[in-house]
């Protein structure tokens, strides 16, 4: 996570998960990304990553997915994953931001 | 000539089920092992051996081994198992909707403003105008 710090990259996890939930999950873990709470899965629906009925109880959750945006709102990179298991790898991220050469802040 | 215990087909019940449940709470930490679940399939690999032995040792020597049920049924349960696994990991991990409507590079990313884990909301503008970059992960939320 350091590394994305390094480079002036901000990384927010979004889910359906309350804020309480995620408030767990990043002390658990140790994370320490922005995690933040999309409970009835509207700004996951406006990315078009909905995963319908798929979470706890048949409720609507996202799909994983990663889109990179620049500081001009633009996206400059997105993964789709096939496979519920399987993320980008940091290294990938970090590759891809070093390539793209964003402007500094 | 009193007759061994099978033991071996209940060792190789317990690592077949070690194989799966092992899987969640330890190999998915870490993308090495869970990308492709080869510790696992190893595991598997091991049980199904230990099963193999002990059914040839309960069909095959009678005389030394019991255990002809309980080496059948084990492994039959072994097998039941290691099919869940593989259909959990091959199967259903890949029932991901096709996500055609999501935006590609190059379009705006359509703004938001969430609540954050500690309480306060959050707006995509915002995190733009104080980074270089913003990296959004959508994930499916913690069981």
């Amino acid at each position: 996570m350091d590394d994305f710090r390094a480079r002036g990259v901000a990384i927010a996890a979004i889910s359906v998960d309350s804020s309480a939930e995620s408030r767990k999950l990043s002390q658990d873990r140790g994370y320490s990304f922005i995690f933040l709470s999309d409970p009835q899965a509207q700004t996951i629906r406006r990315y078009g990553v909905l995963h319908p009925g798929a979470g706890e109880h048949g409720r609507d959750i996202a799909r994983p997915a990663e889109f990179l945006v620049d500081a001009k709102g633009l996206i400059r990179w997105v993964n789709l994953t096939d496979d519920i298991r399987v993320r980008a790898r940091p290294e990938v991220v970090l590759e891809e931001i070093d390539y793209l050469q964003l402007p500094p802040k | 000539m009193r007759r061994s215990w099978n033991g071996l087909a209940w060792l190789g019940f317990a690592v077949a089920l070690a194989a799966a449940a092992s899987y969640i709470p330890i190999f998915v930490r870490f993308a090495s092992t869970r990308d492709v679940p080869w510790v696992n399939l190893l595991l598997f690999l091991a049980a199904g051996w230990m099963l193999a032995v002990s059914l040839k040792r309960a069909y095959g020597e009678p005389e030394r081994y019991g255990g002809k049920v309980s080496s059948a049924v084990l492994s039959i349960l072994a097998l039941a198992i290691f099919g869940i696994f593989c259909w959990g990991n091959f199967v259903f991990a890949r029932r991901v909707p096709v996500a055609s409507e999501a935006p590609q590079a190059g379009q705006q990313a359509p703004d938001f403003t969430l609540v954050s884990a500690g309480g306060e909301p959050v707006s995509l503008a915002s995190l733009l105008k104080s980074n270089r970059a913003v990296l959004l992960i959508f994930y499916r939320g913690y069981w």
